[in-house]
């Protein structure tokens, strides 16, 4: 499977990242050239091969239902949450005009 | 009297315990390695030698009142700048992340301060550990102390871990954290002739650490010798209930288990790492090892890992397709970098804010991670590779049953010089072609020096082990250390 410069700047789009047509123009190649390297796997007999979920067999946990079990990833931490937020506003991450 | 950042991990502790020094002397020393060495190497993009200090004086503090200092007490170390680390920046070497002060601490690096040691600084890497050179960190590469004997091109230290194989190998440090994805430990362990052992993916929490392919990425430690990585690993292991994928087991005391004597063990020299244009140094000095490793009382087997070829393409599936949903976090709203052009709306902020924020390497892994999950693709590429994965792991569940472990070259070469491999992305991939099997079976496995290759560059040896056996690993990486005799240091010109 190859891509087109129309596919890459549709995956840009998914991805969120504004490319140019310049740069769409370098990715188009690029991404043909690690898409065709992977394509090998294809050689490889998979029939009835589960695919690997977890490299070390582990159960998932459930914490017990307490608040701030722990301290660290509990509750009452806006004013940390909001500490690196380019655009903090009244308590709240702010964004540009979402709703005219 | 000795240079104190000649000393490793256990003398400095031992040193302070005794008292032959004083922790804020070490912290001293090494602060001043690492502010004049910083424009030479770029080992480090912040430094915090208030930070080392502070530690050190605490340290001493604590021994004048008679307390036991930890294992790690009176070590300054490196702290690779994945690592989220409470108040001081935290970048993964990205534009993106430029200027985030983490409000916490991550798991891995509070249990190193739990356990005595200090902080002297954030290391360089590859921009979201997505590398095998270090030249895609948003702060410039890192470059290697090791040079060409006659020549002053720069070599690169490996990468992702680069800053920390760069640090360690000029005495910037006695210890760095490093973080292994598919080699990113090991790769540049081997390059600069320096130690790093990756363990069972799960010993090392990774809550707090910037996520690249979750289920590959795992903490190690780097240092200079075999015991000093097992303190080091010891303090940095251990269950984390903030992480789903966190092993719930014991820490096993790996450093007081050491022992170079493989009496009655089996080691694996799989056959299909024999590949085509190993350049003849490689393969002496894996025929170099095998034979140090049988002196050391071992058994030497041929075994086979037929799915080793189709380990690179499987990585460069899953590690796209992991890091494409991870970095999915990077919007321009909570945290780091906001590009919000004039009159821009939400997406527009998004798509300008990731454009300028992410380099050239993390947005082709995100475009192809972003390709190979999308619809209609996601089976034919990502269930596929997830499938290889299952017999590559199962590959290695075989070789184990005749085996304790494996033993391979780390690298296909030795270090190259910085601007030689980026034209081609691939050829930069295949760096990684010794490493990656076992990063996606999830062993335990370490680089340990070896010798050095026609020019005077260091070679590395990597030994795999089975899933939880970071003891056998360490201790055929004892054997070899003891063998190989590896004293060679770069001379110093930073």
């Amino acid at each position: 499977m190859s891509v087109d410069t129309a596919t890459v700047a549709k995956i840009a789009s998914l991805a969120r990242i504004k490319v140019s047509e310049q740069e769409l123009e370098a990715m188009v190649p690029e991404l043909n050239g690690i898409l065709a390297w992977v394509e090998q796997l294809g050689q490889v007999d998979t029939d009835g091969v589960e695919p690997m979920t977890a490299v070390i067999p582990n159960t998932l946990r459930l914490r017990d239902d307490v608040i701030d079990a722990d301290p660290l990833t509990g509750g009452d931490k806006r004013d940390a949450v909001l500490a690196n937020a380019p655009a903090a506003q009244h308590g709240f991450f702010g964004v540009p005009k979402v709703i005219e | 009297m000795t240079d104190i950042t000649d000393l490793g991990v256990a003398a400095i502790r031992d040193g302070v315990v005794a008292g032959t020094f004083s922790a804020v002397e070490v912290a001293e020393a090494f602060n001043a390695n690492v502010a004049a060495a910083q424009d030479a190497l770029n080992a480090f993009i912040v430094a915090t030698p208030d930070h080392a200090v502070a530690a050190a004086k605490a340290i001493d503090a604590r021994r004048a009142a008679g307390e036991a200092l930890g294992p790690m007490g009176g070590v300054p170390i490196g702290m690779k700048d994945l690592f989220a680390t409470n108040g001081v920046q935290t970048t993964a070497a990205s534009h993106i992340l430029e200027g985030f002060v983490p409000q916490y601490e991550s798991t891995v690096s509070q249990k190193l301060w739990d356990a005595g040691a200090g902080l002297l600084g954030k290391l360089n890497l590859d921009q979201f550990a997505m590398g095998s050179s270090n030249e895609s960190s948003h702060f410039g590469s890192v470059v290697s102390p090791w040079r060409r004997p006659g020549s002053n091109a720069p070599l690169t230290a490996g990468g992702s871990s680069g800053g920390s194989s760069a640090a360690i190998a000029a005495r910037l440090v006695p210890a760095a954290t490093g973080t292994d994805t598919g080699g990113s430990i090991r790769q540049p362990a081997a390059y600069t002739g320096t130690t790093g052992i990756k363990p069972t993916y799960g010993r090392c929490s990774r809550w707090g650490v910037v996520a690249y392919a979750s289920s590959l990425d795992q903490a190690g430690a780097m240092a200079r010798d075999v015991t000093d990585c097992a303190i080091m690993l010891e303090s940095m292991a251990g269950f984390d209930p903030k992480d789903a994928t966190s092993l719930n087991l014991p820490v096993p005391d790996w450093t007081a288990a050491l022992s170079g004597d493989l009496k009655g063990k089996k080691v694996g020299i799989p056959k299909e790492y024999r590949v085509e244009g190993m350049p003849a140094e490689i393969e002496a000095i894996w025929e170099q090892g095998i034979a140090w490793l049988k002196d050391a009382g071992a058994e030497v087997i041929e075994v086979s890992l037929p799915h080793t070829q189709y380990a690179l393409a499987t990585y460069y599936i899953i590690a796209p397709a992991e890091a494409s949903s991870n970095l999915a976090r990077y919007d321009g709203v909570r945290y780091g970098l906001r590009d919000l052009p004039d009159g821009a709306g939400l997406q527009d902020m998004y798509a300008a804010t990731r454009a300028d924020g992410f380099g050239a390497e993390v947005k082709r892994r995100i475009l192809i991670g972003t390709y190979v999950l999308s619809a209609g693709f996601y089976d034919a590429y990502y269930t596929k590779a997830q499938k290889v994965r299952a017999l590559i792991s199962q590959d290695f569940a075989k070789a184990f049953e005749q085996v304790d472990v494996l033993l391979t070259p780390t690298a296909p070469s030795a270090a190259f010089a910085l601007g030689e491999s980026n034209e081609d992305p691939i050829a930069m991939y295949l760096n990684d072609v010794f490493t990656v099997p076992a990063s996606l079976a999830g062993l335990p496995a370490m680089s340990v020096p070896a010798g050095l290759d026609a020019q005077g560059l260091p070679l590395g040896l990597q030994i795999i082990g089975r899933p939880l056996d970071e003891q056998g690993v360490l201790n055929a990486g004892l054997a070899i250390e003891g063998r190989a005799g590896f004293a060679a240091k770069p001379e110093k010109w930073w």
